[in-house]
């Protein structure tokens, strides 16, 4: 490469790589509000209503008192599950990741149990825990600690030998062992599987008020739905992807620094 | 079948044994759940009687459609974005955040646009799947060894050879990943959603099943659900152990 197109390609870099990076997540958000007019304009009020009429009716729902009951319940049936299926997950899976046999005789079975539509057990799961939160929490969780267990189980199995041996070597008692070769060396694969753990005990939990519940955002889709109130459908819908996408969004930032720093 | 096969085998069965043994005991109770025996023998009878054909051929058609659309329009979507790499930054964390937004809440709007018939469920069987392979395909392209890109440029290969002999084996092992969670989310979204609503399927012959407390038919349709998935993900798991250990063998 010559001089001349070194300095080009540094010319063509914009300033601020980050700022730029803002702006084409904005263009396409931008571009995805316009497919959802076109698609309002193409199929009429009845079916979708457009993007301005949805963020109306949001507010408007959000002004309500009775609305945010329900929005407590899904947090906190979301923070239960979420509970259960990140520390009993990540239990698990260090477990099985340290147990070499126990996690090769282990790991077709949870992926098998990871592809199972749950939403079939679900009827199971209202029989053993009866109506209400705790049905909704278990099904969150059962949805969750699957993928949980699954990263940290490769996490910790995949950690090089070479680094154990180190610290052997460098006579680490099992504490120390642990804070600075176990933990960061697991750690990137650990919170790639968290962040799926999130985005599936979300819908397990929402999965689980839409049926069979009484309270929570999934029981407002489901009731909507009954209804056909389109506009409360797409409000909530919007409610929900924002809220996912930014938890997401966090977690995934979280995820990329790791994995850059290992 | 290796050690580690039989003990997988045995804990499994262990499993099963021990649910039969609570079951027929009482200390599980029979409203709560029937023996695994029980279940396969109310499968079989409903299977004798005829009355499983018509609901298995209307979900399996469904999944089959939601499977080979999102795979084909996976793979191809994961090209494009593939080669666009300042639209995928952007979209990657939409891509990431896919899964946690309920779909069934688009059914309603779908059966107002599509009418009351397959489609809607295919779409959002669909919609389940295809994400995962667009995802699967992204991470395959990505990890093509840039060695083999530049021994394809030394041998003066085309873009379509490139794409036949190093760009299709290389990425292989990540887009049989995508075929199967496609699999697993097809079934899981054209389950779901006539669980939630629909007037026809397994799905809802379970919902139905479990709002009349009629115990055995739900666990005996759930026993197929879940047989039936089993079978087909041991057997794509079978498959693909075998694809890889060709490739190790052959290095």
């Amino acid at each position: 490469m010559s001089a001349s197109a070194v300095d080009k390609a540094a010319a063509a870099k914009p300033a601020n790589p980050a700022l730029r990076r803002w702006m084409d997540f904005i263009l396409l958000i931008a571009g995805l509000v316009g497919v959802w007019y076109g698609l309002h304009l193409w199929a009429g009020d009845v079916a979708l209503t457009s993007p301005y009429a949805t963020v109306a009716k949001l507010i408007q729902l959000m002004g309500q008192a009775w609305f945010w009951p329900h929005v407590g319940e899904t947090l906190l049936a979301l923070f239960y599950s979420l509970l259960i299926a990140s520390v009993g997950g990540l239990g698990l899976g260090t477990l099985l990741g340290i147990h070499r046999l126990s996690g090769q005789i282990a790991e077709p079975i949870l992926v098998a149990l990871y592809a199972l539509p749950k939403i079939t057990l679900y009827p199971l799961i209202l029989l053993i825990f009866g109506l209400g939160l705790s049905a909704k929490v278990a099904f969150g969780a059962i949805h969750g600690i699957i993928p949980v267990t699954i990263f940290a189980l490769n996490a910790v199995r995949n950690i090089k030998p070479v680094y154990l041996k180190t610290a052997r070597v460098m006579r680490l008692t099992p504490l120390q062992a642990m804070r600075t070769v176990w933990v960061p060396a697991a750690l990137p694969e650990i919170v790639s599987g968290q962040r799926i753990g999130f985005a599936l005990t979300l819908l397990g939990v929402l999965l689980g008020e839409m049926f069979a519940s009484q309270q929570g955002l999934g029981f407002l889709i489901i009731n909507a739905i009954g209804l056909n109130d389109v506009p409360t459908i797409m409000a909530l819908a919007l409610l929900l992807a924002l809220f996912a996408v930014t938890v997401s969004s966090l977690l995934l930032a979280l995820d990329r620094k790791l994995h850059a720093r290992s | 079948m290796s050690r580690v096969g039989w003990i997988r085998l045995a804990i499994v069965l262990g499993a099963v044994g021990l649910l039969e043994l609570l079951c027929q005991t009482g200390v599980i109770k029979t409203m709560t759940m029937i023996p695994p025996s029980r279940m396969a023998v109310e499968l079989w009878k409903m299977a004798e009687s005829g009355k499983l054909g018509a609901p298995v051929a209307k979900t399996l058609s469904n999944v089959l459609a939601a499977f080979v659309l999102s795979v084909a329009l996976g793979f191809i979507a994961g090209l494009l974005i593939h080669s666009l790499p300042r639209f995928r930054r952007a979209l990657d964390p939409l891509l990431a955040s896919y899964y946690a937004v309920p779909f069934f809440v688009f059914y309603p709007v779908l059966i107002v646009i599509f009418g009351m018939s397959d489609l809607p469920i295919i779409i959002i069987g669909f919609l389940f799947g295809v994400v995962a392979m667009i995802i699967n395909t992204l991470n395959g392209l990505d990890r093509i060894p840039p060695v083999l890109l530049k021994v394809g440029r030394m041998n003066r290969m085309g873009s379509l050879q490139t794409a036949l002999l190093i760009k299709l084996p290389s990425a292989a092992p990540y887009l049989f990943t995508g075929v199967k969670l496609a699999v697993a989310y097809s079934f899981i979204g054209v389950i779901a959603s006539e669980f939630i609503l629909s007037g026809a399927g397994i799905g809802y012959d379970i919902a139905y099943a479990y709002n009349n407390f009629d115990n055995r038919t739900m666990y005996a349709l759930m026993l197929f659900i879940l047989t039936t998935v089993t079978a087909v993900n041991m057997a794509l798991y079978i498959w693909e152990q075998r694809m890889l250990k060709r490739r190790m063998g052959g290095r």
